[in-house]
Parts: structure tokens; sequence; C-alpha cells
């Protein structure tokens, strides 16, 4: 292929895919902590009925396809009335999806501090309350937080599989062009967009970590 | 006006369907220290968190300062400011600095701004030899400076009743001197506690009493020299021989 039409009429118009895409990530990551933080404190601190809901809501979430999943919410919601366009669509599965993720990996990050440290806080006649916003969550969100941007890294790359239903994000674009050039080579141009979105934000998450670690921490494990 | 700080009575306790603690009657007079000996598993670190109601026992009655321990909130924050624990692993959180660990628990329970928290906070370090170690984190100092920093912690909601849950086991023998130093300089500050420890040359020279306790009951119990020299009852006196004849384990701060 030659070089102009390459950095002048493919590349652009992938590009155009890549706020889209990061659109998408953004927004469905954060339905997804919002509602996985509800979905964790149900299970951690709710009764059992509301521990079962939110159980049998992760296990749903987790154990059915995510493309069945969009496709459910995108043509099967318009019979129940609900009409989402194609964009919103696809961040409502991706983060309902996410969320039950993100549900798990919060709640096992607030059952990994030790029993100690609730002792010590009481000790020292801080009510539950306390307990957890001054010793609990500030520990627990630190264990939490390598695992969620991990699940933030396979979301920019689960929203590859919103184009299936239309929205014009960055491997919508590459099929688009793939079928208009019969290039498939341009797969892996695709390929490489993606993985120069994802390196980074796995560089940012090292820097997050070491940034928040507990000082410490790695020689007392050792 | 009882004379009594605390005062425990018929007190049983245990974990699942395991009694633990089989009805211990137990008063401390203000300003008393008390030793609390006993084998592992006889129930004396159950004895000491089942009185601010860490652990939840299953009948009798606790007084701390005249108030009845009760599981209402209110009733136990109150407990729990007057009584400081001071537990076998330290305990201190670890993602706050030294001078955090000790300064916040005065800005919850003592209405205290951040600042004045922190002054009060530095002056006890600094008392306990720690001041210049307020602003690391814990898991960067020794364990030694991680139990005196506890100390510390417990010390400066100022309560009434220190308990300290074997405070020196988890360390290495080296490091129980400082700690062992701190306890000593602690105890000549005429603050009552109650300590489950080994450490029988602490026990010897700054103890009023010790209780010795095995499977769930007081066996023996009398003025420290009494018990530890001239043990009454076989069991006490086979218990301490076994002590003073471990191997490699210096009881002894001097």
């Amino acid at each position: 292929m030659e070089i102009n039409r390459f950095l002048f009429e493919i590349l652009p118009y992938l590009a155009e895919g890549i706020p889209v895409t990061m659109q998408l990530t953004l927004l469905s990551f954060a339905l997804g902590l919002a509602l996985g933080s509800v979905l964790a404190a149900a299970r951690v601190f709710g009764s059992k009925p509301v521990s079962v809901v939110s159980r049998a809501y992760i296990e749903f979430f987790r154990g059915t396809p995510l493309l069945v999943q969009i496709f459910f919410i995108y043509f099967g919601l318009p019979a129940l009335g609900i009409r989402l366009d194609a964009f919103w669509a696809a961040i409502v599965a991706i983060g309902f999806n996410s969320a039950s993720y993100q549900a798990e990996i919060l709640r096992s990050a607030i059952k990994s501090i030790p029993e100690e440290q609730y002792l010590a806080a009481e000790s020292l006649g801080m009510s539950t309350v306390q307990t957890y916003r001054f010793i609990i969550f500030p520990q627990a969100i630190r264990v939490a937080t390598p695992a969620l941007v991990n699940e933030f890294v396979a979301l920019i790359k689960y929203t590859s599989l919103a184009s299936i239903i239309g929205v014009a994000e960055l491997f919508r674009r590459t099929e688009y062009m793939v079928s208009y050039t019969f290039r498939p080579e341009i797969y892996l141009l695709s390929a490489a967009i993606y993985l120069a979105i994802c390196l980074p934000t796995s560089q940012f998450s090292k820097m997050l970590e070491s940034k928040y670690a507990i000082p410490g921490y790695r020689r007392a494990l050792v | 006006m009882s004379s009594e700080l605390l005062s425990i009575r018929g007190l049983k306790a245990g974990y699942g369907s395991v009694e633990v603690l089989r009805g211990i009657d137990l008063d401390v007079v203000r300003g008393e220290k008390i030793v609390i000996l006993g084998p592992s598993g006889s129930g004396k670190s159950t004895l000491l968190k089942c009185i601010p109601y860490l652990v939840r026992p299953w009948s009798g009655e606790i007084r701390v300062d005249g108030l009845v321990v009760k599981s209402d909130p209110a009733t136990l924050r109150s407990v729990r400011v007057s009584t400081g624990f001071v537990f076998q692993q330290y305990n201190l959180f670890p993602h706050m600095t030294i001078i955090r660990n000790v300064a916040l628990p005065l800005e919850l329970n003592r209405g205290m701004s951040r600042r004045e928290a922190e002054k009060t906070a530095l002056s006890v370090l600094t008392l306990l030899g720690l001041g210049d170690l307020a602003g690391k984190y814990p898991l960067e100092l020794s364990g030694g400076q991680q139990q005196r920093a506890a100390i510390a912690r417990a010390l400066a909601i100022d309560p009434k009743l220190l308990l300290l849950d074997e405070p020196t086991s988890a360390l290495d023998p080296e490091l129980r001197y400082e700690v062992v130093e701190t306890l000593y300089q602690v105890a000549k500050q005429g603050r009552s506690m109650l300590i489950v420890t080994h450490e029988l040359d602490f026990a010897e020279a700054a103890a009023d009493r010790v209780v010795f306790i095995d499977e769930g009951l007081i066996v023996e119990e009398g003025d420290a020299r009494d018990v530890l020299e001239r043990p009454r009852k076989e069991r006490t006196e086979r218990f301490l021989r076994r002590l003073r004849s471990r191997v490699g384990e210096p009881h002894s701060s001097n």
C-alpha cells in the first residue's frame, strides 16, 4: 500500500475511532465502578437476602457472554420499551458486565484486610463507620488498584465488541477500512493502536501503585 | 465510690462451642499493675480482650471505672477510650505514618483538631523516644519500634487502664529489651496496667500483683514476689520452672 494513502487516508480514518473507544471505556468503567461498589457493599454489609441478590447479579453477568448482553440490551430492551442508541447500549452492557468483576475485586480487597486491623480500630474507640472510613477502605483501595487497572485495560479491548451493533469505534472503522481496501494488514495496524493505548495505561497503573504503595510493605512481605 | 478501676465477676467466654474462660473474678485497684501469667491456651489473652469487648463474653459482669460494659456504641466507646490496648502483633495501621497512627484516635475521641492531636501525639512519641520516627510508616520500623509506637498510640488517649497482650512475644530476643524498657517507663508513671507477659523479671520488678491462670480459671494470685518465688500451687510452680528453663530465651532485661 502506498505510504501516502496509508498516512493520509487509512490512519486518520482509524484514528477517529480512538476517542470513541476511549469514551466507551471510561464511561463503562465508571458505570462499572459505581455499580460494582454498590454490589460489593451489598455483599460485605448487606443482610442475607441483599447479599444473595448481589451474588446472583454477579454470577449472571460473569457467567454469560458479554456479546449476548450487548445484543440483549440493544435489540432486546426495546421490546420492553427501553430504547438506547448503540453508543449508550454498549456502555450500559459493558458497564453492567464490568460491575460484576469490579464488585468482586472490591469485595475481596475489603476481605483481605486482616481482622487485627478491625480489632485495633475498635480498641481505640472507633465506630464501625470510622473503622471502615479511616482504616479499612484506605487499605482496601490500595489492594484493589492493580486489579481495577487490569479491568480497565480489559475494557479498552472489550469495547471493540460495540462494533457489532454499529458504534463507530476503532474496530468498526478497522473493519470498514479492510472491506473498503481489501487490505487485511489493516487489522495489524488496528492491533498496534490498541496496544499503544493499553501499554501506557499499564505504565500509569504501575506509577499509581508505587505512589500510593504503603511504605515498607514489600519489605515486610519478604 | 469504690477504688476499684476494674472489676470482673463470673466472666465466661469462648469461641464457637469451646469455653475458654470458665468463671473469672478479678479486681484492679487504681494505680495497680498486674501481670497475668499462664500457659498458652489458658485464656489470658481472651480475658484481656473481653474487657473492652474485643471479644464478647458469654456471661458475667465487667465494670470499668464503675461503668458496666455493654455492647451499645456509646458505652463501648467510653470503655474503650478509658482502656488502652496493646496487641501482641502491634497492629499499627500500615497506611498511616506513626504520628497519624497516634493522632487519629485523639481527633476521633477527644475532639482535637489535627494540629492539636499531632502535637499531643508527638509529645507522647518523644517521651517514649520515638520522636524521630514520627514521620515514618509502621512497616519501615523494626518490630520493637513498632510495638513501642503501638504503646504510644494506646497511651495517647490517656486511658485509665492499659491492657497489654504479650507485648514482647512476637519480638526477637534482642528487640524485647527496648520494649521492656518502655514498659518499665510506663509502669513508673503510675498508670494502672494489666499485662499478659512471660517477662518474669518485669513482673518481679514492676508488678504489684501476679495472677496465674490455667484452663480458664485463676489458679493463684497474690503479691508478685510471693507468687513468683514461693508459689503455693503446684501448677504455678511447674509453669514457672518451665518458663525459667527455656533455653535461648532470656527473660532478663538487664
